[in-house]
């Protein structure tokens, strides 16, 4: 029997440097995604500057004792990590839509490594942390906010959120493939990011808070972060609460990559 | 060599088979005891499929049957709980990756890309396929003007019209010429217009050199399309034979007269009468489906013309239609459906 000549479709499929160029070619499709709806970006753009306005001129005075200056300089650091945990959340719902729409059918009956849409959704995302950066930034040096370090700080406490980020949408990417539908992923990851991003030294200073919630505070993997993006944009200790930082992401890529792979293949 | 396909017609039903045996080596498809429960449903109760290379086969079944989970796992989408399966001589189950490498598949909701315009969609799949960039724009293209998208084809998908979306979705299964396309109910939801390209482009496929399996709801899609055909019920495999054969096995010819003035089918009825099978007796065609103004006899074989055609001359009767029909397989289905399910009350 004769078959058609066929183009040749190069052997390299598989292995690392396919899968880095697949979830690239998939990370450009969430892009292209992004560009069409720029509305899907409230959440990492508008939605931060209202919480900042809210906290720093309605609840900023009675919490600092009038002091607003001051109180931004300490709240802007934590609200851009919680920022960061809430941006996380739409990806996951972004995936569910996908997976219910079929979309997904199509990329796993292509030869690609399984792992490869996922990873090239988390990385578009890294759009929405770094906007979420540029915006708290920006809007904050509007409202009075000064960087007191240096710029070179100023830019690992950037590279440093846009990559805990990365490690923490993991979470939503999980729950994601597990959550029947998008409102659900929603639900549940609000659940898990209001009380780990209230719960922290985001708003509050530690020494404020009753014993039992100090030591949730202690192991909330929210509290370095903000530590440490505190200690690169204005001051205070970086190296310790850095390294705690460090830890947790590798923990929480540990833990919730095998987690969503395993529960993105189950989900036929 | 395939002449048929050669010559872009569709394989003549058994050719295939008299021209090369039915060594294993010639079953591009080849499914063996597949069984899949979803809690308390057996979706396939121990499915068994074999496909010729380069024939069309139409897996035919109500809705619930088990056709979507069988195109599932033979498209490595679903490993199957028990059973085995081949597909272009990989097997599935131990080499999925491969596999992918030589399918297409187009699911029974279009799985395009909504935000994605035509032109992205399609040069995505390339991408994945690993085409370079010029590559996979230039596929993307050809595809497109094939399936009369180039126009659309910088638009958004969501700006597509139902029948868009199934042709984008289509293309975007054939960017990796693959050898074996997996349709499920490519054209449920079609306007028949539509249906007939779809077909259109089944047959095309076909004619380059692929294996098409689909899955259908539609008995005429089925007949129009299909070398052989597969009837599943409730996750098994109930039939597997050419269109024509299983017709054959529900019952013999039926004779069906159309006078061109209505007025003479009393008479027709008449002359029909006298040529009918033993035991059996002409009726008028009011069945949904068929247009009235005809009537139909059970016949043993077309002997019976030979009386038929002097008799209608001689009674001046002119017809527009005349000829001898197989059962429809709305029939054979229904036969072959009421058959399992009274097996199943016993």
């Amino acid at each position: 029997m004769t078959t058609i000549a066929q183009p040749q479709i190069r052997p390299a499929g598989s292995g690392l440097a396919g899968t880095v160029r697949h979830s690239l070619a998939l990370a450009k499709r969430s892009l292209i995604k992004t560009m069409r709806t720029p509305e899907a970006l409230i959440d990492v753009t508008i939605q931060p500057v209202i919480f900042l306005l809210l906290f720093t001129y309605l609840f900023g005075g009675a919490i600092a004792n009038g002091d607003r200056g001051g109180y931004l300089q300490f709240l802007l650091p934590g609200m851009l990590a919680q920022s960061l945990a809430m941006g996380g959340v739409a990806l996951g719902q972004n995936l569910n839509a996908d997976i219910e729409k079929g979309v997904f059918d199509r990329f796993r009956s292509l030869p690609i490594s399984r792992a490869a849409p996922l990873v090239g959704a988390v990385l578009a995302d890294v759009v929405r942390y770094l906007s979420v950066c540029v915006v708290m930034l920006g809007f904050g040096t509007i409202m009075g906010f000064r960087v007191e370090t240096g710029f070179l700080p100023a830019l690992a406490a950037v590279a440093l959120s846009i990559a805990f980020g990365l490690c923490f949408c993991w979470i939503s990417v999980w729950v994601g493939m597990l959550a029947r539908t998008s409102g659900a992923v929603q639900g549940i990851m609000f659940l898990l990011v209001l009380p780990l991003t209230f719960g922290s030294n985001v708003y509050v200073p530690t020494d404020t808070l009753p014993g039992f919630v100090q030591g949730f505070v202690a192991v909330n993997p929210i509290t370095p972060l903000v530590t440490t993006i505190r200690g690169l944009l204005v001051d205070g200790p970086v190296a310790g609460p850095l390294t705690t930082t460090l830890i947790w992401m590798a923990g929480l890529l540990a833990v919730f990559v095998p987690l969503a792979l395993r529960a993105y293949a189950r989900r036929a | 060599m395939c002449g048929p396909c050669q010559a872009g017609v569709r394989a003549v039903p058994g050719t295939a088979l008299r021209l090369f045996g039915m060594g294993t080596e010639d079953l591009v498809v080849r499914a063996e005891g597949l069984r899949k429960r979803y809690g308390k449903t057996q979706a396939l109760d121990g499915v068994d499929l074999s496909m010729r290379r380069g024939t069309v086969l139409g897996v035919l079944g109500p809705n619930g049957a088990g056709k979507t989970t069988a195109v599932r796992v033979l498209a490595t989408l679903l490993r199957p709980d028990e059973g085995s399966a081949f597909v272009a001589g990989i097997d599935v189950l131990k080499n999925p990756h491969a596999v992918r490498r030589k399918v297409g598949l187009t699911g029974q909701y279009a799985s395009v890309d909504e935000d994605l315009t035509g032109v992205q969609n399609l040069v995505l799949i390339g991408r994945l396929l690993d085409l370079s960039g010029r590559d996979a724009r230039r596929r993307a293209g050809e595809l497109l003007e094939w399936f009369d998208l180039t126009e659309a084809g910088q638009r958004p998908a969501k700006t597509y019209s139902g029948g868009m979306r199934r042709r984008l979705d289509l293309a975007a299964s054939l960017v990796g010429h693959p050898e074996v396309i997996f349709l499920d109910e490519p054209t449920t939801g079609l306007d028949p217009a539509k249906r007939e390209d779809m077909w259109g482009v089944v047959r095309t496929q076909v004619a380059s050199g692929a294996s098409v399996l689909l899955t259908t709801q539609y008995l005429e899609e089925a007949d129009a399309l299909a070398d052989e055909i597969v009837v599943v019920d409730h996750g098994k495999v109930i039939a597997h034979d050419t269109p024509d054969g299983l017709k054959r096995r529900v019952g013999g010819q039926t004779l069906r007269v159309r006078p061109s003035d209505p007025a003479r089918l009393p008479d027709v009825v008449r002359l029909l009468d006298a040529a009918a099978a033993p035991g059996t007796a002409a009726s008028l065609d009011e069945s949904a489906g068929s247009r009235p103004g005809a009537a139909s006899v059970p016949v043993t074989g077309d002997e019976v013309l030979d009386k038929l055609i002097p008799a209608l001359r001689a009674d001046r009767i002119e017809v527009t239609e005349l000829g001898l029909h197989l059962p429809s397989l709305d029939e054979v289905f229904h036969a072959l459906t009421a058959r399992t399910e009274a097996k199943e009350l016993v």
